[in-house]
């Protein structure tokens, strides 16, 4: 199976996950009424991270086939995404300043004069394009990574919290000795074991991520074990898997969200900084930005890729955080008991 | 009160054995000795030179006490990072610990003025800010400071250097002087940058729980004795918000030794930083289980400090 | 006896969805100096707010929107802030209901009480902790001495309450809010917080407005009684008319509804239906939804004022009716 194939496989999953929720939190009151506060309070935060949304799933959606005019590093017959066909692949041979019709450096005059709105790289590939594809992957970053390290949490820290004595002696233990490694290094240290790989590196964030959450999972867990409609399941002889699955996981969905969009952001950066040590993921904005700073040096100046690339960065996390701020304010337990 | 110290003190070392479990496992077990030779000698190096150098280095031996109880890597490793003699770097061969030592100076430089400005800075504008909350100045910090948090500190290091040093030239890009008469041109750049891409993260942490205080109930029993807004942000919360806030501080402090690892690479200050990043690129295993180690050490150290610190500030735990 | 405390029209507000709503609306309160008044209602009658707003301390997002409250004369809520926090702990104090989270946790209780002291005087620190001294044996906290420096989470909850007691009685105050001073204590601490307050009242002569919903401490303090239902007063009158010959039917209702250990056997009586919250008022008489005597007028127009007795009045039409006939 091709990579294409899973990639396409994954959006259809992710809609039709994003279908369900939808369904979920129509039925239920409490979500509906915080989804509704949450689009009140930060309509155009929530407008900028789906449109990054869903530029990523632009780039995410491949079929094989068209043509390309013009030699691109993409060859005919390799799949290509919708982002991909919206570009035509035109490669300049070296830099162009945006809109500009002939090159930065030589004069030579460009195949698409005045058609690439943010000028090109130092390869000629069009930086409007790089930009528009490292959503995907800042996307990735953030969404696959937290998918790992959140269930890892709460599996460890329901386990520990909920069990205690020797369980939670254990993870205790895990987590402290985790913690106690600075992140930045494990990760890299990670990195180093697992590979350069897409996949190992969400990897290797999502074990550096894990913790934070696992203790607040914890924390949780101890005060819900103690509540009584638990202790009185308990004495009625309900599984504890049951009770877990029915009464627990529930009342910990509302810090799941939180932590998953607040996570998001942090994730993102890391990656940058990663990149800047030539570990990151390829075609991250992270990377973008790191190769263009060492272009600054030329006089004249490039500056418009790391621009982009900077902006671009820069306008999904500060939506992400302001959409994160609106989240942990709508879904603080506090508001959601009064409205109750 | 000691007791409980000892005891901290007893879990710390568990941990410290935990973690140096999980380093030899990540560099030793799970790398091949013979990367780690080519990465110091070169590619196109004969084996028997390899071989040699593994020699040399103790990485031709067994790994596990399984194997051979009296001549295994990982007693070695432990036997080393206990006693604090961490050998020679894979990359050069100099050794470790002056390494270490010749750059404790310039990672202090930098991180001690950093976090100091840090918090005199921090705290008054946060205080300031929950003083003036739900009111447009409250609503403006917070705006400013998740715009500063959410750049990316690498744009902010390329921002300064390419504004203030190139364009602007006041300070130079990179680089470090020790003499103490142009120190501070090497040093005010990396400060800076420092201290913008911290203080957004700092500020809007400060003001949650001076927030979050004010809302208590003791605050509106000042208010019933008629103390004025001033007196009760500057006296009461401040000094009840103190309890969170240190805690949080008192944990980063032992980490002012290991240094920054971006600030000082990019800006070119020779600190235990940029000793890990050139061991990073150059995948110099010796030096980075060194300082990991020496990482997790200053952790456990600034666990207990803050615990220790917890009982100085909150009347609660230190009359137990 | 003079008048201490005139209130006249008071709506405090909160703003909701529903657009701003009162939880304390039009109410009129009188007190004379040393008198117990006993404000009664069940919880979100909005008593607390009423208290509350007395000091001008309604909690943000909340306002007083309209009203007078004359204490001594001046009018309370036309004071510039600065002078309104001169009046608080000196000429009206208030204590609260949970004094372990009322107390600053990381503060002596003693320099607490020299703070309430320090605010409104100049005085020395030392001749401050002597007079700290006197307080804590005049409200019973034993070896005073020591307990000055003592933090809140050292001593148990009838000892914080008497400090917070003696920290609002500093100043020797015309009127002391006291918001449900007893329900977070034990039972037999209680009795002893009560005759304590009962005590110091009588030798201060001030003024205590008891906000509560228990009627046993009602019955222990209170000279007069005003009962209160979403956000108006329905019943004021002394203490023994209101336990004797109740008008309103909810003053009936609240009484009937006391569990009495010789009536065994017999149900709990209570009264249908809930509080409604303040977006949710019915039209006319707000306890019309619940009211056992409701009739015609009563879904209409909001009942005016029926004097019942000497010094006994209530809002309800049925009342009215009764007294209309004689």
């Amino acid at each position: 199976m091709e990579a294409w194939m899973i990639s396409n496989a994954v959006v259809a999953g992710l809609a039709v996950a994003g279908l369900g929720a939808a369904v979920v939190v129509r039925r239920n009151r409490l979500w509906r009424e915080a989804a509704h506060e949450l689009v009140r309070r930060r309509p155009w935060a929530l407008m900028v991270v789906a449109a990054y949304v869903l530029v990523a799933l632009a780039d995410s959606v491949y079929w094989e086939g068209g043509d390309l005019d013009g030699a691109d590093r993409v060859s005919q017959h390799e799949a290509m995404s919708l982002l991909d066909r919206a570009f035509h692949g035109t490669a300049e041979a070296s830099y162009s300043a945006p809109l500009a019709d002939f090159e930065f450096y030589g004069e030579r005059s460009l195949e698409r004069p005045g058609g690439h709105l943010l000028g090109t790289d130092i390869l000629g590939r069009d930086v409007l394009y790089l930009t528009l594809k490292g959503a995907r992957v800042a996307l990735l970053i953030g969404g696959v990574t937290s998918a790992i390290a959140i269930p890892l949490a709460l599996f460890f820290g329901i386990a520990a919290g909920y069990f205690g004595g020797r369980i939670d002696d254990g993870v205790f233990f895990l987590i402290s000795t985790l913690s106690a490694i600075p992140g930045l290094l494990l990760l890299i240290a990670l990195i180093m074991v697992l590979g350069q790989s897409t996949l190992s590196v969400c990897l290797a964030l999502a074990v550096t991520s894990w913790v934070g959450f696992c203790r607040i999972a914890r924390g949780e867990t101890f005060k819900l074990r103690e509540l009584e409609f638990v202790q009185a399941a308990r004495s009625l002889g309900v599984s504890e898997a049951r009770i877990i699955v029915r009464h627990i996981l529930p009342n910990l969905i509302h810090l799941v969200v939180i932590t998953y969009v607040l996570m998001f952001s942090g994730l993102v950066l890391s990656e940058a900084v990663l990149s800047w040590l030539g570990i990151g993921i390829e075609g991250s904005w992270g990377q973008m930005i790191v190769q263009a700073s060492d272009e600054l040096s030329r006089e004249p100046v490039v500056w418009w890729n790391l621009t982009a690339a900077g902006a671009a960065l820069f306008g999904l996390i500060l939506a992400v955080n302001f959409v994160g701020d609106a989240v942990r304010d709508v879904l603080d337990p506090r508001t959601l008991r009064e409205d109750g | 009160m000691l007791a409980y110290v000892l005891r901290r003190l007893a879990y710390g070392v568990v941990v410290v054995f935990g973690v140096l479990l999980l380093l030899f496992v990540l560099f030793f077990a799970v790398t091949d000795p013979d990367d780690i030779a080519r990465q110091s000698l070169g590619e196109r190096v004969p084996q028997n030179v390899i071989e040699q150098w593994k020699q040399s280095h103790g990485y031709d031996r067994p790994l596990w006490p399984w194997q051979d109880w009296d001549d295994n890597q990982l007693f070695d490793h432990y036997a080393a990072m206990l006693s604090f003699d961490f050998g020679r770097r894979d990359s050069d061969d100099t050794l470790i610990s002056e390494r270490i030592l010749k750059g404790m100076g310039p990672s202090l430089s930098l991180t001690v003025p950093l976090f100091v400005l840090g918090l005199l800075l921090g705290i008054p504008l946060a205080l300031l800010v929950a003083f003036f909350r739900e009111t447009y100045i409250d609503r403006l910090g917070v705006f400013v400071c998740v715009f500063a948090m959410s750049v990316s500190v690498l744009l902010y290091i390329v921002g300064a250097q390419y504004l203030i040093a190139k364009l602007l030239r006041w300070f130079p890009i990179s680089g470090f002087d020790p003499d103490p008469s142009v120190v501070v041109r090497f040093l005010a750049l990396p400060i800076l940058v420092g201290v913008v891409s911290g203080f957004g993260g700092e500020v809007r942490f400060y003001r949650t729980i001076f927030v979050e205080e004010g809302s208590r109930d003791y605050v509106r029993t000042a208010r019933a004795k008629g103390a004025s807004e001033g007196r009760i942000m500057s006296l009461h919360v401040l000094r009840n918000a103190l309890i969170p806030i240190l805690t949080q501080v008192v944990l980063t402090i032992p980490f002012l030794f290991t240094g920054s690892l971006l600030l000082e690479s990019f800006f070119g200050i020779p600190g235990l930083g940029s000793l890990t990043v050139d061991a990073i690129r150059g995948n110099d295993f010796s030096t980075l289980r060194t300082m990991v180690y020496i990482g997790a050490l200053l952790f456990v150290v600034g666990q207990i400090l803050t615990d220790l610190s917890y009982a100085l500030v909150d009347p609660r735990v230190r009359l137990e | 006896m003079s008048e201490l405390l005139r209130v006249r029209g008071l709506t405090t507000q909160f703003p909701s969805e529903e657009g701003r709503v009162s939880v304390v609306d039009r109410l009129d309160l009188d007190m004379g100096t040393g008198e117990v008044l006993a404000l009664v209602g069940e919880s979100g009658c909005g008593k607390s707010m009423t208290a509350l707003s007395l000091l001008r301390l309604v909690p943000k997002p909340g306002r007083i929107a309209a009203g007078e409250i004359r204490l001594g004369g001046a009018d309370l809520l036309s004071l510039p802030v600065p002078e309104m926090r001169k009046v608080r702990g000196r000429d009206i104090a208030m204590i609260f209901q949970e004094p372990m989270t009322s107390l600053n946790a990381v503060a002596t209780v003693g320099s607490q009480v020299i703070e309430a002291i320090r605010l409104h005087e100049k005085v020395s620190k030392a001749r401050a902790r002597d007079r700290v001294r006197e307080l804590f044996g005049r409200v019973g906290i034993p070896d005073p001495d020591s307990r000055i420096n003592a933090y809140p989470h050292q001593l148990s909850g009838g000892l914080k309450q008497r400090v917070m007691i003696a920290m609002s009685l500093a100043m020797r105050p015309k009127l002391l809010v006291a918001d449900e001073p007893t329900t977070a204590l034990d039972v037999t601490i209680q009795a002893q917080i009560l005759g304590l307050l009962r005590e110091l009242q009588k030798e201060i002569g001030m003024g205590i407005l008891l906000i509560t919903h228990d009627l046993g401490v009602v019955n222990e303090l209170a000279d007069r009684v005003a009962v209160m239902y979403a956000g108006r007063i329905v019943e004021t009158a002394s203490r023994e008319a209101i336990l004797a010959r109740p008008a309103h039917p909810y003053t009936q209702g609240l009484l009937a509804s006391i569990p009495v250990l010789s009536r065994h056997g017999e149900r709990l009586k209570e009264i249908p239906g809930v509080v409604p919250s303040p977006a949710d008022w019915p039209r006319g008489c707000r306890f019309s939804t619940r009211c056992p005597r409701v009739y015609a007028p009563c879904a209409e127009h909001e009942p005016a004022e029926t004097l019942w007795g000497s010094g006994h009045r209530a809002w309800c039409h049925a009342v009215a009716d009764e007294v209309g006939d004689d």
